[in-house]
């Protein structure tokens, strides 16, 4: 029986011919991630091994990106535990102010994660990294403790469910209307323990950046992770950003699959995920009644990247943020900020009456920088909209693209960009 | 390995975030972090728990964020055993590394209703509702992740080994 795209990523990894869905294994790390929220607990875990010296110091990436630049002194003092741990054991990879991003959104940038991989990281986003080909999966702190001291993580082989895409989308349909269609359509543990593995001629007609989104929120279907192809656009992304060498898998012909969708991008839709579940999806055109919303949250590791402030801008260009409402733009990371600001972007947020901010995760998780009062509700491009998820637990997140975050910014409430015209 | 305890019963989708939620994320000390367990969708629950005590949920409990805070202060206060009809994969993880004992059984966790007496065999994975008699077959732990938790967590496991 052949194997999924995971399971031979797994297999090499577990130094193995072959692996079967169930089947326990220990696999070596290419990198292991943590941030300023997971790596305090991992490095007083890490303290109560009999090894203390981590396995490579080029293979560890630390990013302080939740709560920075620090909210409270409680932060402050989180990032100072890592700053010092990171000093110690002279991680190459530590990013701080200045040059840190959105974890997900950097460490693609940064050429750490490429094809082929196996990765691991103390934070649930890590599926982010499929959309390079690489299998990445979120962990936790002790999970985060063991792979640095040992370069090795165990894991049960995933079975796998594959969407097929096809078509090309339309104009203000992106790769976070793809994956809320998907999660509306399976459930927020629609994956549990799987893979979703994505194949098909449609992939072309989606962008890196695209492919990052969807891959991101495999997780949100309860998902293990999320893998596309390597093909011509994966191969130059890497090109450009990486001088690491990629190692491409294919499914096998005869894989199985525990079950199999079609994904048609050009019958998709603007979608929307109401409170407080993100398969909890409307398309614009279910939405019959005004929602009126008081903020609107453009950014994260799902949607902080070039595409969708692009998306953004176009929509904004000309027009004002609504009176009385809030749109907080968040580049997810110092290259996303300066190219912004190079191509115009950030003038065009600021002129319609935006705050753009430094790269953070921020409101994202209800941490700063945007949280909402009881009863208020937001338009967020973000991942999630569990109770309490950005603030109050009376407070609303609905989840959108940027073209929709942006429109609705404009109108005041929950809105397509055709609405404007465009 | 034995537990017995007063139930506190849960829904579908508990999240991490309900769990703990991220504004109190950069508390470092467990204890003063298990004040706010459950706090967003059961005020009374801190208040409430005794040492010992389960809890139960349906489908997908512990979905959401990696953060190992949310095992952690469902351990530290008190409770000694989450059954459920499913666990999200990141949280299943992080229980079986911090050493949280966790079974999955969808029959228990449809059944059992709040506040009912429930005894728990870690070893046999048998789930008895003491309040109504009825008797569970929960899923056994494959031998390695047995291996884990009688180790009382990962980092115990490697340094053993």
């Amino acid at each position: 029986m052949g194997m999924t795209m995971t399971q031979k990523i797994l297999a090499a990894h577990a130094g193995l011919s072959e692996v079967k869905a169930g089947q326990l294994i220990e696999a070596d790390l290419d990198l292991v991630l943590g941030n300023d929220i997971t790596t305090p607990v991992a490095i007083r875990e890490m303290e109560k091994m009999n090894s203390k010296e981590v396995f490579h110091k080029d293979k560890i990436a630390l990013v302080m990106d939740h709560f920075i630049p620090n909210k409270d002194i409680k932060s402050a003092e989180n990032c100072k535990c890592v700053r010092e741990f990171a000093c110690k054991h002279e991680v190459s990879n530590y990013f701080d102010v200045g040059e840190m991003g959105i974890e997900h959104a950097l460490l693609p940038e940064k050429g750490l994660t490429v094809a082929g991989d196996c990765i691991i990281g103390a934070d649930s986003h890590t599926c982010t990294y499929g959309a390079l080909g690489a299998f990445s999966t979120g962990v936790g702190s002790t999970d985060m403790a063991a792979g640095m001291a040992t370069g090795k993580a165990w894991f049960k082989v995933p079975s796998a469910i594959r969407f097929n895409i096809i078509g090309k989308p339309s104009k203000w349909v992106s790769g976070k209307d793809v994956i809320l269609h998907i999660i509306g359509m399976i459930g927020v543990d629609g994956a549990l323990y799987k893979s979703m593995e994505f194949t098909g001629e449609g992939i072309k007609n989606l962008s890196m950046d695209d492919r990052f989104t969807i891959a991101n929120m495999a997780i949100e279907a309860g998902g293990k992770n999320g893998i596309f192809p390597v093909d011509d656009l994966a191969k130059a992304y890497m090109k450009e950003h990486s001088a690491r060498e990629y190692k491409v898998y294919e499914a096998d012909p005869d894989a199985e699959y525990d079950e199999e969708y079609t994904i048609d991008l050009s019958t998709l839709k603007s979608t929307v995920a109401f409170p407080h579940l993100p398969e909890n999806t409307k398309t614009i055109g279910e939405i019959t009644e005004d929602i009126a919303i008081d903020q609107v949250v453009i950014g994260s590791c799902t949607n902080g990247r070039m595409d969708d402030l692009r998306a953004a801008a176009q929509i904004l260009k000309g027009r004002k943020v609504k009176k009385g409402l809030r749109c907080i733009v968040i580049p997810g990371t110092q290259k996303i900020y300066m190219d912004a600001m190079e191509e115009g972007l950030l003038k065009i947020f600021i002129q319609a009456g935006a705050a753009v901010s430094t790269p953070t995760c921020g409101p994202c998780l209800g941490g700063y920088m945007g949280i909402l009062a009881a009863g208020e509700r937001c338009v967020s491009t973000t991942n999630r909209n569990f109770v309490g998820r950005m603030g109050h637990v009376d407070s609303e997140v609905y989840l959108a693209s940027p073209a929709v975050a942006a429109a609705s910014a404009v109108t005041g409430k929950i809105s397509a960009p055709e609405e404007l015209g465009l | 390995m034995q537990t017995k305890g007063k139930v506190f019963k849960y829904g579908d989708n508990v999240d991490t975030d309900v769990i703990i939620p991220a504004r109190y994320l950069a508390i470092a000390d467990p204890k003063e972090l298990a004040e706010h367990c459950m706090e967003d969708i059961d005020k009374d629950f801190v208040r409430k728990v005794h040492p010992g005590d389960i809890m139960v949920a349906n489908k997908n409990f512990g979905c959401g964020s990696s953060r190992e805070h949310a095992p952690l202060v469902i351990k530290v206060s008190g409770i000694s055993c989450v059954i459920a009809e499913t666990f999200a994969r990141i949280f299943y993880r992080n229980a079986i590394n911090i050493g949280l004992p966790i079974i999955e059984c969808p029959e228990a966790a449809r059944d059992i209703k709040d506040s009912d007496e429930v005894e728990v065999d870690f070893d046999s994975g048998t789930i008895r509702n003491l309040t109504t008699g009825k008797q569970y077959q929960g899923q056994a732990f494959p031998e390695f992740m047995q291996r884990i938790i009688k180790a009382e967590g990962l980092i115990n496991y490697i340094n053993e080994k």
